[in-house]
């Protein structure tokens, strides 16, 4: 049999009704990669055995004619999605040994449409990171390495972004057909652009967020990762839903996605912020840039300049509100109802110990900073300012809007890095989601594309940001941008037995 | 756009080794006292970045309070749900009667 796990989720999804395998074959076959890959460390933990039996429901289901886009198509789901009776920990030791009694909304559609969990994939801890070197549960290390001069693979270790880095290593290293990821900042988007992935983050209340661990609930939305374009409306059409158990999920009908997929985008707008070019950034992104460009003015696009003045205060922006609502979010780990417990001298001694030991650096960094932020005498000085200048960078892309249909953009200011590159400066790590978290903060679709490698070999990806709502010109412009790429590079096996 | 490079940063808003006790005891996080002047370090690092903010004019503008425009939805204020008393004290680290169990806080 020919290798399934190289297959497509719409390769997977026709063979499959076809009756040219079966999900349980297809998901033995990314059982078993995902045994030899465990070098890797994209799960946390491994599921296979609830996987055969959702497998064999998909068969069944595929049998009787009921299949959807999604059924028997194994993925891995990041740790912060609560799966019922099964480890989820948003890689935190706090919540250690937490299995949940219910199951998000985000992946109950996805089992409702019989997909197959093949286990919870690593990320940074509490999504806080761009790298994946924060979880609990140790680095995750990016299945694509460096090219040396002398044409050989390189043995250094890159990271695959973050935060759903284990999500991203999983699909790229084909140990998963697709997963599920997270955005606040650009957690699905930058580790999409550094494995050579397609990466989609949907507009905000898209998703219900019912059942995600909450880091920055302003911020927060599902999204899927996966090999194309393509595979990325499939999956985002059984992700969506309006949930009333969300109050931010938004009630509109959910488009079927794949019809977006013209390649027609003859005379659409597509806008190119003049904030974007960066003093410092690499020569290859800004080429790459402009070859988007190109690529969009012919297949018949009009290019427009347009400008985004707010851009440079995006992410000290983001580095006040991110941290402010995570400070809120995680009180809620007090080693009473889940979770870690350090016992202590009094009852806030309990608490401050079990703090102490279940967070780990960056995560008690930001809760440290929000707390400030939100402390008596600065709210004003730093939260209200900060919601106030994203007002200003939400008005930016709403006028932005008024003259083109989508934004151009490159998805990371740099290819994946070295891991322990950046580790000890927080600022370089968060310069990681300039591009990324502008569309954050005004909760707009937006999608990162392969879009070719760098000198050394190291995928590179374009961003697409959209209208609210409007996640089918996102889609349709990436997959003309993916057609005109034809980024077929995959990573060479050096995990494993090979 | 700059942001590559190291500008001069005014040295205002800064913490110091009292503070980071302060805000970590809000937090209901321990720390150690050596923990407290790198912790101090780190923080005014993120906040001397932080305050180029300042030089935004944000006069008359509105803070957002919802990224989509739209209106929260209304619903009778009944009881729809509930019951899991069981499924909620699962996970409890300690639980003592079907209640969940903490130290004691009074003598």
């Amino acid at each position: 049999m020919t290798e399934l796990t190289k297959l497509t989720l719409a390769e997977a999804r026709d063979g499959l009704v076809k009756g040219d395998f079966t999900s349980r074959e297809l998901t033995e076959q990314h059982l078993t990669a995902m045994e030899q890959g465990r070098e890797l460390n994209s799960y946390i933990v491994e599921t296979g055995e609830i996987a055969l039996e959702m497998a064999d429901k998909a068969d069944h289901m595929i049998k009787a004619g009921n299949a959807t886009g999604m059924t028997g198509i194994p993925i891995g789901v990041k740790d912060l999605y609560c799966t019922k009776d099964v480890h989820s920990c948003s890689a935190s030791h706090i919540l250690n040994g937490f299995k949940p009694k219910y199951e998000s909304t985000v992946t109950a559609n996805l089992w409702q449409d019989g997909a197959v969990m093949l286990g919870k994939t690593n990320m940074d801890e509490f999504a806080m990171g761009s790298s994946n070197e924060t979880s609990y549960y140790g680095p995750v290390k990016n299945p694509w390495r460096a090219t040396k001069e002398n044409g050989e693979l390189g043995t250094k270790d890159y990271v695959p972004g973050g935060s759903s880095g284990g999500s991203v290593a999983a699909v790229a290293g084909d140990l998963a057909i697709a997963s599920t990821g997270t955005d606040t900042g650009g957690s699905i988007r930058q580790p999409a652009a550094f494995t050579g992935l397609v990466g989609l983050k949907p507009t905000y209340g898209r998703c219900s967020r019912w059942g995600m661990i909450a880091f920055a609930s302003s911020l927060d939305q599902a999204g899927p990762i996966t090999k194309t374009v393509r595979d990325a409306a499939i999956m985002m059409e059984s992700m969506a839903s309006y949930d009333i158990k969300d109050s931010t999920s938004v009630e509109r009908t959910v488009p079927n996605y794949e019809h977006a997929l013209t390649q027609d985008i003859r005379g659409m707008k597509i806008g190119i912020p003049k904030e974007y070019h960066m003093d410092g950034m690499p020569k290859e992104i800004e080429k790459l840039w402009q070859q988007g460009i190109a690529w969009m003015k012919d297949a018949g696009a009009e290019i427009v300049e347009i400008s985004l003045p707010h851009t440079k205060y995006a992410l000290p922006t983001y580095y006040i509100v991110a941290p402010a609502e995570a400070s809120s979010n995680l009180a809620r780990y007090d080693g009473v109802k889940y979770g870690l417990r350090v016992e202590g001298d009094s009852l806030d001694g309990m608490y401050k110990n079990t703090r102490a030991e279940g967070f780990g650096h960056e995560v008690k960094r930001r809760i440290l900073i929000g707390t400030y932020v939100l402390s008596a005498g600065y709210y004003d000085a730093y939260y209200l300012k900060a919601q106030k200048i994203r007002t200003l960078i939400a008005q930016d892309f709403a006028k932005a809007y008024e003259q083109v249909d989508v934004i151009l953009t490159p998805t990371s200011p740099s290819a994946a890095f070295p891991m322990g590159e950046k580790s000890d400066d927080p600022i370089a790590m968060y310069l990681n989601d300039v591009f990324t978290v502008p569309a954050s903060l005004a909760g707009l679709p937006a999608i990162s594309v392969p879009a070719g490698l760098s000198s050394d070999g190291m995928p590179l990806g374009l961003q697409f940001i959209g209208r609210a709502f409007d996640e089918e010109t996102v889609l349709r412009v990436a997959h003309v941008l993916e057609h005109a790429a034809n980024f077929t590079a995959k990573p060479k096996v050096w995990w494993g037995d090979k | 756009m700059q942001i590559f490079e190291d500008q001069e940063r005014p040295e205002k808003m800064s913490v110091d080794k009292t503070t980071v006790a302060k805000i970590a005891d809000l937090a209901r996080i321990a720390v150690r006292e050596d923990e407290l002047e790198p912790l101090a370090g780190e923080l005014n690092n993120i906040l001397e970045w932080i305050e180029q903010l300042s030089e935004v004019n944000t006069d008359g503008v509105v803070p957002m309070t919802s990224v989509v425009e739209v209106d929260l939805p209304w619903r009778a204020d009944k009881v729809t749900d509930g019951g899991y008393r069981d499924d909620i004290l699962a996970n409890a680290p300690q639980t003592e009667h079907g209640f969940f169990s903490v130290p004691k806080v009074i003598e």
